[in-house]
């Protein structure tokens, strides 16, 4: 029997008006305003970016103010808004190589031409809990300078290139497939797993990637190069016959370095992972590269373990933390119906037995 | 990196176009607060770009994720520059940053050009350079300058 009920209405606004209230906190408390947010809480915008799949900072700390600082409902709420923009067009692949660097590092080479640069970085500190930035009214910090050069900075991959001792990346301008556009289909390609990574959760592809390093098809990764930076944006024009530069997004990239002894087809050579990720995401970065190395063990004639990071439908089908809570918080909706029927299965199940056992008496 | 699949000599205007997309809005307004008569061909609409990278930097492109996006085409109206033909596509959701970014774009192509040369678009240049050299100039600062300690067998 199906019952159709109505109601809650009230309740429910009244529920949201709360919201509203709560969001804004104690009204004692100076109201947060969105440059705030993406001038200070500027990594939060970046993940909401990131996993929201839509570079804006202005909207997504709007997102992150609406969520009240709850970041995958935040990056729910930018999706929802993607879904509402026209498609304009896809831009022209963009050159990390020409990346304007703030932060460069290899953990493969001392050395290199461009140097180590740290950027700013949470990296060398003490993670020690900074009392001075309770208090309010501190001078503004001001930066060191150097003399510097605008050169671009070359991949450190380039050099291992010209000796032949790692894998070659196969060029290309194919239309790469858009999981936005078409529902993803197994096997992926390197492309759309790569789009389904980047725009996965954060701590999903981390705990992935700590999974190898664990030996759960382990991988021996080395960071060959991190960098964050600026590029430029560039978007053919159709009726204009040029592409022109539509503006520029900060990226995270990382490539990694993997231990490779060879297999059937491949001679004894390093391979590489990568991860390329909206904003300063490094953590994301890395862990991307090492889980898109991990889902590369078919193509490269690895064995497979079973672990988790080998496993391509695990990894895609569960990286996505829309999804992922879209079907998880929809169990706490009224599902009275449905209980109702478990109720009377579970009634009749044990009328059953406790009849059995008292026949057997 | 990309090869360059028009001519040279719409290098200067895809300059400018690229220029007038990266200032800020505000600046943008500053320097050119008053637009002319226009008509658009094509009113401001505010989109979505799907920004692609390249696995491994080099090889085949993927999907990286969307930005935002506001183009505009427009003609202008009357005068000696009536007729003249603007686009913009500006990153963000400026309505007002792609119109008079289009504006610029048809001004640029008659006999105001040298003046916005010089009212608009060296100003905008100098900003980027100044805000993209401050930023080059704190990197280099973090920049590691390794030494090496002295070494127990040389002693």
């Amino acid at each position: 029997m199906y019952v159709a009920v109505k109601g809650g209405e009230r309740a429910i606004d009244n529920a949201h008006a709360w919201q509203a209230e709560e969001r804004r906190g104690d009204p004692a408390v100076a109201e947060l305003a969105l440059a705030q947010i993406r001038e200070q809480l500027a990594l939060a915008v970046n993940r909401v970016m990131a996993e929201g799949s839509l570079y804006d900072p202005d909207l997504a700390a709007l997102a992150i103010k609406q969520a009240r600082g709850d970041l995958i409902e935040a990056i729910f709420l930018i999706r929802a808004y993607r879904t509402t923009l026209p498609r304009l067009g896809a831009s022209r692949p963009v050159a990390t190589a020409q990346m304007a660097v703030i932060r460069r590092i290899s953990a493969t080479f001392k050395d290199l031409p461009g140097g180590q640069v740290l950027g700013p970085t949470f990296d060398y500190t003490h993670r020690l809990l900074d009392f001075k930035l309770a208090a309010e009214g501190a001078p503004v910090p001001v930066a060191a300078t150097a003399p510097a050069s605008l050169a671009d900075v070359p991949h450190v991959m380039a050099f291992l290139n010209r000796d032949g001792l790692i894998e070659a990346e196969p060029a290309g301008d194919a239309s790469p497939p858009d999981l936005t556009r078409e529902p993803m289909e197994l096997p992926a390609s390197r492309a759309l797993r790569l789009q389904a990574i980047t725009r996965g959760d954060e701590g999903f592809i981390l705990a992935l990637a700590y999974s190898t390093q664990r030996g759960y098809g382990r991988t021996h990764a080395f960071v060959g190069e991190l960098r964050i930076g600026c590029v430029a944006v560039e978007l053919d024009i159709p009726e204009l016959g040029f592409p022109v530069e539509i503006g520029e997004v900060e990226l995270s990239e990382c490539e990694t370095v993997n231990q490779f002894t060879g297999s059937k087809t491949e001679p004894p050579q390093f391979t590489r992972g990568y991860g390329l990720v909206f904003g300063q995401s490094e953590r994301k970065a890395i862990s991307m590269s090492l889980v898109d190395r991990s889902l590369r063990w078919k193509e490269l004639g690895e064995d497979c373990t079973g672990a988790p990071a080998q496993d391509e439908e695990f990894v895609l089908m569960h990286a996505d933390n829309i999804q992922a809570t879209g079907f998880l918080e929809h169990i706490k909706l009224p599902h009275y119906v449905d209980f109702q029927s478990e109720l009377e299965l579970v009634r009749k199940l044990r009328a059953e037995v406790l009849a059995a056992q008292e026949a057997a008496q | 990196m990309t090869a360059p699949s028009h001519p040279p000599e719409t290098a200067p205007r895809q300059a400018w176009m690229g220029l007038l997309a990266r200032a800020t809005p505000a600046r943008l307004a500053g320097l050119f607060p008053d637009l002319p008569a226009h008509d658009f061909l094509r009113a401001p609409e505010v989109g979505a770009v799907m920004v692609r990278g390249r696995i491994g930097g080099v090889g085949q492109p993927f999907n990286l994720g969307e930005m935002t996006l506001t183009r505009c085409s427009l003609r202008l109206a009357g005068g000696v520059a009536g007729g003249v033909v603007g686009h913009a596509h500006v990153q963000g959701r400026d309505k007002a940053h792609a119109t008079r970014a289009a504006v610029i774009d048809a001004l640029m192509q008659t006999g105001a050009a040298d003046g916005l040369r010089v009212a608009v678009l060296a100003p905008l240049a100098a900003d980027e350079t100044a805000r993209r050299a401050a930023r080059a100039a704190k990197a280099a600062a973090t920049r590691v300058e390794f030494f090496t300690l002295v070494r127990g067998e040389d002693q």
